[in-house]
């Protein structure tokens, strides 16, 4: 049923198209005022995407591009403060460090989730599912305590641990069932063959969940680049701050004038990678929120 | 019903418990090994903090010179007694309420209009989710600039009606409800899409063949199916609502008159804008956890009563 509904979803957008094959002229005729409002409401869905897009490059009083279409915004928002490229290379950090941690440890937890029982497996497993449960804001105030005091107090580091523990509920449950839907017989045919369950883990099983396993990724990049909150309250130090907190600061910086312009380009440089992203694994997305569904 | 359980383990040879002689299953030793990462997190990111902010909302904790000693009731008191205490839980309950029936709404009428697979449906299915890739700190900043009286592309029409975006605090609630639908809504279609691809065509086929209208198969035979879908995406919106910070903390910041303070951006003012009291707001995140599990208890036992005569296991 997973697989229908799977392909059902994912293979919509490139085909199966055809089977409307005899287009009548009633049939357009009916369908016309269906095709207006559903294109009405992809128009809602793209305009302020697109009109960002556009109006960071186009020239508007009161921004770094007066005359003429540019880049003067872009440069405007390089020479915030630290410079953009310290943001970008503390969210990427940040973005990549999450990843890595998600994948590895969601990985190995998955794989002792599906393949061994061990003493409170059921326990470990209720547990890091109710991180969902608990408010971000909850959890954040102790750990600005916590973090402090092992010396990751306003450290790209800490967030990354941080926002890993977020993406676990998720990447864990994800990892596990992509684990359980694997036939055990192919792991035990390598271990037969002499494999020890981490060369049978490396080896047989990690390329028989790589679909798990870009999903898990792809969720936790995104979710760590544009986080918030979490740099919000761990990270003080400006030159430390992620992307969305720097383009969210620098809107008040100049006595209460807001550099739009240089907004504008901020959320143009804080989308542009997850719109591509999501483009290019957009069947990968889907599924991941098909497994949180199919979770109830 | 098979929605909830239609994971991929069905259908495969090795479901269910494990027989005896499998290999790995008496090495609970390896089985530890590969699960000590997970429960290492879980135990220092998870379960330390939440102890310890039920010890911090009992103590005198300032901001800057840490705990300094037990105070237990002082916090509640206060966190109470806060002056926008009310006003943010009545915000954000309102807001909830809104944005749960706008969202389950749009989310459930988007899915029905691209139900089918077909090329322009797969094409509005992408440009519904769009939205959903960006962070809703971005998607914030983005409607920040998009409703701002001086840059925005409705500047010049705001203008001539007298009307700001965010100008006051009915305009602000709905101006965020907007953005919010816009991120949010095919999310929420994406989900009521899972639940409507795992009814099976029979049922459909069969309410046509008894002669039943568009409205009545939607109505006794599309709802009642999907009823674990709403009630997951429910759950879902409800508590995603209630904890809404960034929205508000970029788009509305609380204002106008802290009209859209919401309780989550509370906790946040009161831990690190101006009080730097982390012993209240650790009180005050503590009652939001308690309602949050109190509002899902209650919804969780709401659904599952009606899914028993859905005929849901």
């Amino acid at each position: 049923m997973t697989t229908r509904a799977d392909t059902a979803l994912v293979a919509a957008p490139v085909g199966s198209g055809r089977r409307r094959g005899s287009i009548t002229l009633a049939g357009v005729v009916l369908r016309t005022p269906y095709w207006v409002f559903t294109g009405a409401l992809a128009v809602i869905f793209l305009f302020p995407l697109v009109w960002t897009a556009l109006a960071a490059v186009s020239p508007q009083p009161g921004t770094s591009q007066t005359e003429g279409w540019g880049f003067g915004n872009f440069r405007a928002l390089g020479g915030y403060q630290a410079g953009i490229w310290q943001y970008l290379a503390n969210s990427a950090f940040v973005s990549v460090l999450t990843v890595l941690l998600t994948l590895a440890i969601s990985l190995l937890g998955g794989y002792a989730f599906a393949r061994f029982s061990f003493p409170c497996k059921d326990l470990l497993f209720l547990v890091t599912l109710a991180i969902l449960m608990v408010p971000y804001a909850t959890l954040l105030i102790p750990l600005y305590v916590l973090l402090s005091r092992v010396g990751l107090h306003n450290s790209l580091v800490g967030v990354a641990l941080v926002l890993t523990m977020f993406q676990l509920p998720f990447s864990t449950f994800m990892m596990r069932i992509s684990f359980e839907a694997v036939p055990r017989e192919l792991d035990e045919a390598a271990m037969v063959d002499g494999c020890s369950s981490f060369t049978a883990l490396w080896r047989v099983l990690v390329p028989a969940v790589k679909p798990g396993l870009i999903t898990v990724g792809l969720f936790a990049f995104l979710a760590a680049w544009n986080d918030f909150m979490a740099p919000l309250i761990l990270i003080n130090d400006s030159s430390r701050m992620t992307l969305p907190l720097a383009v969210a600061n620098l809107r008040g910086q100049v006595q209460g004038v807001v550099d739009y312009g240089a907004t504008e380009a901020g959320v143009v440089v804080l989308a542009l990678p997850c719109i591509v992203l999501f483009l290019l694994l957009q069947r990968h997305y889907v599924r991941g929120f098909m497994s949180g569904a199919i979770k109830g | 019903m098979s929605v909830t359980v239609a994971s991929p383990r069905q259908g495969r040879p090795v479901q269910g418990r494990p027989v005896q002689g499998r290999p790995r299953q008496g090495r609970p030793v390896q089985g530890w090994l590969y699960a000590a990462p997970t429960a290492v997190f879980v135990t220092a990111l998870f379960v330390v903090p939440l102890l310890l902010v039920l010890v911090m909302s009992g103590s005198r904790w300032p901001l800057l010179s840490g705990n300094q000693g037990w105070n237990f009731p002082a916090n509640y008191t206060k966190a109470v007694g806060n002056r926008f205490f009310l006003d943010s839980v009545a915000f954000t309950l309102t807001y909830t309420a809104l944005a749960t029936a706008l969202l389950i709404g749009l989310g459930l009428g988007l899915a029905l209009l691209v139900q089918e697979s077909t090329r322009w449906k797969g094409l509005l299915r992408t440009a519904f989710l769009v939205p959903n890739a960006l962070g809703l700190a971005s998607a914030s900043l983005l409607f920040y600039v998009l409703y701002s009286p001086f840059a925005g592309p409705f500047a010049a029409i705001t203008e001539q009606l007298g009307f700001t975006f965010l100008g006051t605090p009915d305009a602000a609630l709905w101006s965020t409800l907007f953005l919010i639908v816009w991120r949010y809504a095919g999310f929420y279609m994406l989900l009521m899409l899972v639940g409507l691809q795992s009814v099976p065509f029979d049922v459909f086929e069969a309410a046509r063949i008894d002669g039943a209208t568009r409205w009545q198969t939607f109505r006794h035979v599309t709802l009642p199916l999907l009823r674990p879908t709403l009630a997951l995406t429910t759950v879902l919106c409800v508590t995603g609502s209630l904890l809404a910070f960034e929205q508000f903390y970029i788009l509305t910041k609380g204002g106008p008159d802290n009209s859209t303070i919401s309780v989550v951006q509370l906790v946040y003012t009161v831990a690190f804008q101006g009080q730097n009291d982390l012993g209240v707001a650790a009180a005050l995140s503590v009652l939001v956890l308690l309602a949050l599990v109190v509002v899902n208890a209650v919804q969780l036992r709401a659904f599952h009563r009606t899914d028993v005569d859905a005929g849901t296991s």
